[in-house]
């Protein structure tokens, strides 16, 4: 017991000593579960947080855009999605052998499904198909029995119900690319579509909403367990235009498969009820995202459907441009209304001749006759007299020449030559000639159709300065009732009024008169007369010897080397109240070509005026919205 | 009376049972239960697939544990080395044809259950040193030859087992062996002199021993927020588990790092950390209490046995409860490194459950053979 006794104290205080070690040790433990779970609770309580909870942007939907009649330009369309979600399937081949029983499926879709997979984790769906019609999406439905780890699901995509006919004006939305990036984190939202062309452009930020938030609760591997709030966007604001989609549709249509461009708007308000440009593409496939090969196409057609010539297409204004020869002339005091000048069918200047349209010549004419019958030795005359200067000056009152900012992107300015101009970007001087021509608005003058329609229009609107636009309204999502268009006074723009009825008087004669260039053109019903004027633009030169030879006639010649075909416009004659342009590429004549569309225009927008109550249904229904012709009174 | 050092006990199978000391067998089921219910929320509120097997594992060790404590002590004292030599051997076959799992090579696949050689290991050394030293006089222990034999035969399998690699299982085994040097009366100098060793040894051991991911777990131990998406991930995860949870935690399956799976193996390593996080500092502070609870019961038992081998087991068994215990708590808490190691009676495994209730079992057995007098001390005695 003696050496045990002694092993035992050694034992029992060395023992001792390592319980009180275990002791002080555990008391360390509880100290720093004090310390993390008191003192820095806060801190570690962020962290958590943050840990599991992930902040998800939710798009708001695209305000819709709408026509005059709050007719949809533009909506969103539910799009179906075959998603497959790789987790939920055991062998993926078979599931798209499945699926290819329903839909079409090739091996393509294998190799790319299983590409994904290996990018991403296993329980975020791939896409398989978009934009699925109904009755796909019900077959799989029917199906998803045998097809393990499908899943359809619904999401928004922009849609234009009358696809090519409103591309101008609409635009188109896309994907987003990288210098679109603004720091907005909606833009960077897989999927988000952006306006990039047209109206969508415009009202690219009021349409796009405010986006709401979703917070979910993920766990390390990112998958969501379930949602802990949600807070929805704002819708986009509702855009109504100024187009008559209706009108704009008839439009497109008569102007076909033509390259050409056709401009309707109100003389009074300047609200554009019809642009189009044509031939145009279906927006809906830049939404989709369109192939390299539709994308060639697009560039390479000779008749340019991706520039709105609406705006951006420049045209010597030809004949339609004699009203505003007639205005400077008449201003400067050149011309009376019974001046004569004696067309014998060409005129001298120094050695060149000029050559009016009609060989054998009109004889003697006055200002309202050389007009109707557009007598162009008439014109050389006194352009001649009144100068280069004078004319582009009064060209400019009248909207050439300059941008008259239509909201759209890509408008063109056009071109109104003076002395000064040609001095500076030539470096030669004017030539007394090239008056002569700007007298038939030949040469250097260029004019957009647009801007040919507002001249129009402040020619027969009481000379005042009008100016286009497309938008009527942006109603927010949550107003009750779009407020009434409100329009400016617009300014006048100076011509002595009498001048303008003289020039009124003779377009009017233009297509009403047995002489006139557009009388097979006329409206016989009463109350829908028009007047106008025609234009026919060569676009080649016409040589002395083929001259001698006889002058080709356009339908023995190569399209790219006919004339432009123009016809400006105006009706009812006796309250003007719409103008229109109409521009035939290589068109042919503007009597022959474009003064038939310009009537069936004018014909039909006179039809479709809600004031004027044609139909019982439809002016029942236009009551509630504002009407073109109270807002002019407004 | 027992005359020789592997005489017998007089008592009967039935006075050894009810010798037993019972409340420690119902203090270790009630901190068992207290693991059930942490892995039954670690399934999400189900018994499958962890709560249930451990509850049968439980089961089978309280049986094993029972069947330890009333085998005659002199059983243990006979065959102790012979169980250590046989769990070396186990070792060893790991060592050369052990199953990878877990990036560690630990286990013994028998076909119905895997066994982990390190586990028993751990046992076997406590019984190998009480067995050495407990005829053992000072003066023998005062000389160096004397634990020269027993440094070695804890350096073996403490090489074996650190190059499976399991850091955790080496360093414990290690510190208990220690530990046990300490309580039968090596000098203090020895001890100081080792420890200067073991910093000379550092140096080559971190140059040409230790594997890379060994040295990434120590250094981002040191700042683990440096790398937390990489080595410093987990442990950044359980202290935020454990400080997001409070006074008094996110309630029961509602632990949103444990749930989310942001907290990695939180049914086997990181289950305090979920503890924590459900039940909060409250929560914490009851496991420790129940583990403070057993430590002081094993310390009385030990202090109350009338043989020497009987003590240091039953410190021994404390010792290694005790380590188990602080290496994991202060891993997932961040202050030490992560080891890999479980925490006793809660968390999922199965060797590791065995072998804690096979020492219990050991320790049971000293407490019920607490006044029998073995070897030299009691040919000494009476």
């Amino acid at each position: 017991m003696h050496r045990d006794g002694d092993r035992y104290r050694t034992f029992s205080r060395r023992s001792i000593v390592l319980f009180g070690g275990k002791v002080v040790l555990l008391s360390g433990l509880v100290g720093r579960m004090y310390y993390l779970q008191v003192i820095e609770a806060e801190k570690y309580k962020t962290l958590a947080d943050e840990n599991r909870i992930s902040l998800k942007l939710l798009a708001p939907k695209r305000g819709r855009i709408l026509d005059r009649f709050g007719r949809p330009m533009a909506v969103n369309q539910q799009n179906y999605r075959v998603l497959l979600i790789p987790e939920n399937t055991k062998d993926i081949a078979h599931t798209l052998a499945q699926l290819g029983k329903v839909i079409p499926v090739d091996d393509h879709d294998l190799v790319r499904v299983k590409r994904e997979i290996k990018r991403r984790r296993r329980f975020l769906p791939i896409i398989l198909r978009e934009n699925m019609k109904w009755n796909d999406v019900a077959r799989i439905e029917v199906n998803t029995a045998e097809i393990p780890g499908i899943v359809i699901d619904v999401g928004e995509t922009r849609f234009y119900p009358d696809g090519d006919h409103a591309a101008s004006v609409l635009g188109y939305v896309s994907g987003v690319s990288e210098k679109d990036l603004t720091g907005d984190p909606l833009l960077e939202l897989p999927g988000f579509r952006i306006g990039k062309a047209g109206m969508e452009k415009v009202h690219d930020l009021a349409l796009r909403g405010k986006s709401g938030t979703s917070q979910v609760e993920v766990n390390a591997f990112g998958r969501q367990i379930r949602e802990l709030e949600r807070r929805e966007g704002l819708p986009g604001a509702e855009t109504w235009l100024t187009i008559d989609m209706e009108l704009q549709k008839f439009v497109a249509t008569r102007l076909g498969n033509e390259a050409a461009s056709a401009v309707v708007m109100d003389v009074h308000t300047g609200e554009v009820l019809s642009l189009v440009s044509t031939p145009s593409f279906d927006p809906n496939i830049f939404n989709r995202g369109l192939s390299r090969s539709e994308w060639k196409e697009l560039a390479s057609n000779p008749r340019t459907p991706l520039n709105n010539k609406a705006i951006a297409g420049q045209y010597a204004p030809g004949s339609t441009f004699k009203m505003v020869v007639a205005l400077a002339a008449l201003e400067k005091g050149i011309v009376t209304p019974k001046t004569r000048h004696f067309c014998s069918g060409e005129i001298e200047l120094g050695d060149s001749t000029f050559h009016c349209w009609k060989k054998r010549g009109h004889g003697s004419m006055d200002l309202v006759s050389a007009i109707t019958q557009s007598c162009d030795v008439y014109f050389y005359e006194i352009a001649k007299r009144t100068g280069i200067d004078r004319i582009s000056a009064m060209a400019r009152r009248l909207g050439l020449g300059q941008i008259l900012d239509i909201e759209l992107s890509g408008e063109r300015k056009g071109l109104m030559p003076t002395r000064a101009w040609k001095k500076k970007v030539k470096r030669v001087s004017w030539q007394q000639g090239e008056t002569l021509l700007a007298g038939i608005g030949q040469g250097f003058i260029l004019t957009t159709p647009l801007q040919l329609a507002v001249m129009t229009s402040r020619l027969v609107n009481g000379g005042k300065a009008v100016k286009p636009h497309l938008t009527r309204h942006v109603v927010p999502f949550d107003a009750v009732e779009p407020p009434l268009p409100v329009y400016p006074e617009f300014a006048s723009i100076g011509i002595h009024p009498p001048h303008l009825d003289l020039v009124k008087k003779a377009m009017a004669a233009v297509p009403n008169s047995p002489y006139g260039t557009a009388y097979r053109s006329r409206i016989k019903e009463a109350g829908f007369k028009f007047g106008g004027k025609t234009g026919t633009v060569q676009v080649r030169r016409i040589s002395k010897a083929e001259r001698e030879v006889g002058v080709k006639k356009n339908k023995d010649l190569e399209w790219r080397e006919r004339d432009h075909a123009l016809f400006v416009g105006y009706a009812p004659v006796q309250a003007p109240r719409y103008a229109v342009s109409v521009v035939v590429e290589h068109g042919g004549g503007g009597s022959s070509t474009a003064a038939p569309i310009a009537k069936d225009i004018l014909l039909e927008v006179q039809r479709r005026d809600p004031s004027r109550g044609q139909s019982a249904g439809r002016s029942q229904d236009q009551a509630k919205k504002p009407s073109s012709k109270s807002a002019k009174k407004g | 009376m027992a005359l020789s050092p592997f005489g017998q006990s007089d008592m009967s199978i039935g006075q050894r049972l009810w010798q037993i000391n019972w409340s420690f067998v119902l203090l270790i089921s009630v901190t068992a239960s207290v693991g059930f219910g942490m892995l039954y929320s670690a399934a999400n509120g189900n018994l499958d697939p962890w709560a249930s097997r451990q509850m049968i594992r439980f089961g089978a060790g309280v049986g094993l544990m029972l069947v330890v404590a009333v085998i005659d002590i002199h059983v243990w004292l006979r065959y102790a080395y012979a169980i250590y030599a046989l769990s070396l051997a186990l070792l060893v076959v790991v060592e050369f044809s052990g199953s990878i799992g877990m990036g560690a090579q630990r286990w013994i696949d028998l076909g119905v259950f895997t066994i982990q050689p390190s586990e028993i290991m751990k046992v076997s050394i406590i019984l190998l040193l009480a067995r050495y030293f407990y005829a053992s006089r000072m003066e023998d222990v005062g000389r160096i030859s004397h634990i020269l034999m027993p440094l070695i035969l804890m350096a073996v399998p403490a090489i074996l087992v650190m190059r499976q690699p399991d850091l955790g299982t080496t360093i414990l085994m290690v510190a208990t062996g220690i530990a046990m040097l300490f309580l039968v009366g090596v000098r203090i100098w020895v001890f100081v002199a080792g420890a200067l060793a073991t910093i000379a040894a550092v140096i080559p051991l971190w140059q040409f021993v230790l594997l890379d991911y060994q040295k990434k777990r120590l250094l981002t131990f040191i700042d683990p927020e440096k790398d937390p998406l990489g080595a410093g991930y987990h442990i950044l995860q359980s202290k935020i588990a454990l400080g997001s949870s409070g006074l008094f935690g996110k309630g029961f399956l509602e632990g949103s790092q444990s749930h989310l799976s942001f907290l990695p193996e939180k049914q086997t390593d990181f289950i305090f950390t979920m503890l924590a996080e459900e039940f909060g500092l409250v929560g914490g502070l009851v496991l420790i209490g129940l583990y403070m609870l057993l430590l002081i019961y094993a310390f009385a038992i030990s202090l109350r046995c009338r043989s020497q081998f009987g003590r240091l087991m039953g410190m021994g068994v404390s010792t290694s409860f005790f380590l188990n215990i602080f290496v994991n708590i202060a891993m997932v808490m961040g202050v030490v490194p992560v080891v890999g190691m479980p925490l006793p009676l809660i968390s999922y495994g199965g060797t590791a459950m065995l072998t804690l209730m096979f020492s219990f079992g050991l320790l049971l057995n000293v407490y019920v053979h607490r006044d029998v007098q073995i070897g030299p001390g009691a040919a000494d005695g009476n």
